[in-house]
């Protein structure tokens, strides 16, 4: 466990392989809530929260009942229903909490169980700190840190996406391509910009 | 039987799971590079959603409605990890190509939405046709995306050169390239509806 390797899952989770624009995760509620800026991040707050946390309940889930077990097959079935488990608890407790944080995100919430983000991160990081059915030195702080570096990079996007559409509005654009059409192409420029992080391999 | 071939035929133009209802993009995208990759997926996900749509209108009756959501999600998920093991045992070359994208297919958006709004309502044979036009649907259109994006991209469909002295636009490989296509097509589709009505 080193500096540089964090620095590294920084660069590529937020920049390189940003979870929306060249990852394709969590491209629904990317569409969907980034009209404008204030629900888009609310969105990406609570993403950000349950990509953390699910980040690290999976690992303990996959490193000390999967893994011992033999179970590695079943890591789709488990980690969804934790994932669903956790969403449905966080949003009960939030609930009965505070009122005005339930008005901010609560809506998002069920939304975000069937969010791909979510599983994506989970699995991916069990495919990259998990060796040989072995965990690597320090894979909890990885896996933790990965997430929250992909909930930052969701929301670097959706701030980006949000922003830009917000202008949109006020412009003339042919009726066929308002909306959907019109978002995708954005988020394709967008996608563009973020291949230079990549360094144009050829 | 006309009902039938109604519920299977809406899938594939009428309500096409892709470019009219826009559900389950992140897979569509992300497997499109090429023809292989996009039929690979496209059979997995018609896989999963056939055998989800028929244990969900199977056991309809007896699912508490507050809880239908987890018990969908179980009974995907139980599919979605048959196609990963076969996939893992018969075509590893296509497991490693479409990685991650495989266990996602749980959260594919399509699988849920079809349990949800018509395979919890419907009768098992109904239920079937629903399911495979919908696959169906989902496999043309993830076909075609990948055939515009290998082309343009590579200059190949499924490894052959169609066109002598063409040069492959590189980004079309690209997920850039993925969402240029995608949004385009929304378009043209737009624009075929605004001409019939």
């Amino acid at each position: 466990m080193n500096i540089q390797e964090f620095l590294t899952i920084f660069i590529s989770a937020v920049f390189v392989y940003n979870v929306i624009l060249s990852r394709f995760l969590g491209l629904c509620s990317f569409i969907a809530i980034s009209k404008e800026t204030k629900p888009a991040l609310a969105m990406s707050s609570a993403v950000m929260f349950v990509i953390v946390m699910s980040s690290m309940i999976t690992w303990f889930v996959y490193r000390f009942l999967l893994l011992p077990f033999n179970l590695g097959y079943l890591r789709t079935i488990s980690f969804i229903l934790v994932i669903a488990t956790f969403v449905q608890l966080v949003e009960m407790i939030i609930r009965k909490l505070s009122p005005q944080l339930y008005r901010t995100f609560g809506i998002y919430l069920p939304l975000i169980t069937v969010n791909c983000a979510v599983l994506g991160v989970a699995v991916l990081n069990i495919d990259m700190f998990f060796i040989n059915g072995k965990a690597v030195a320090g894979s909890f702080y990885y896996s933790v840190f990965q997430g929250l570096c992909v909930g930052l990079g969701y929301t670097l996007a959706m701030l980006l996406m949000s922003g830009i559409r917000e202008r949109l509005e006020l412009c003339n654009v042919p009726q066929v391509f308002k909306d959907f059409p019109l978002a995708f192409v954005i988020a394709s420029i967008l996608g563009l910009s973020f291949m230079g992080f990549s360094g144009f391999k050829f | 039987m006309k009902d039938l071939i109604k519920e299977f035929a809406k899938g594939i133009i009428k309500e096409n799971p892709t470019f009219v209802l826009a559900l389950g993009l992140c897979p569509t995208l992300a497997v499109s590079v090429s023809v292989a990759n996009a039929m690979g997926m496209g059979i997995a996900a018609t896989f999963v959603l056939l055998g989800s749509s028929l244990i969900i209108s199977l056991i309809r009756d007896f699912i508490p409605d507050k809880i239908r959501i987890p018990c969908y999600i179980v009974i995907i998920a139980t599919f979605v990890t048959i196609t990963e093991l076969c996939m893992k045992a018969y075509s590893p070359a296509l497991d490693r190509s479409l990685g991650i994208y495989v266990p996602l297919i749980v959260v594919n958006c399509i699988v849920l939405g079809r349990a949800e709004a018509f395979a919890c309502k419907n009768n098992l044979a109904r239920s079937f046709f629903d399911g495979l036009g919908m696959g169906l649907g989902f496999t043309l259109a993830l076909i075609l995306i990948s055939a515009i994006r290998e082309f343009l991209g590579s200059g190949q469909i499924l490894g052959h050169t169609l066109v002598k002295g063409f040069e492959p636009v590189f980004v079309f490989g690209m997920p850039s390239g993925a969402l240029l296509v995608i949004g385009l097509l929304l378009g043209l589709f737009n624009l075929l509806k605004d001409k019939r009505v």
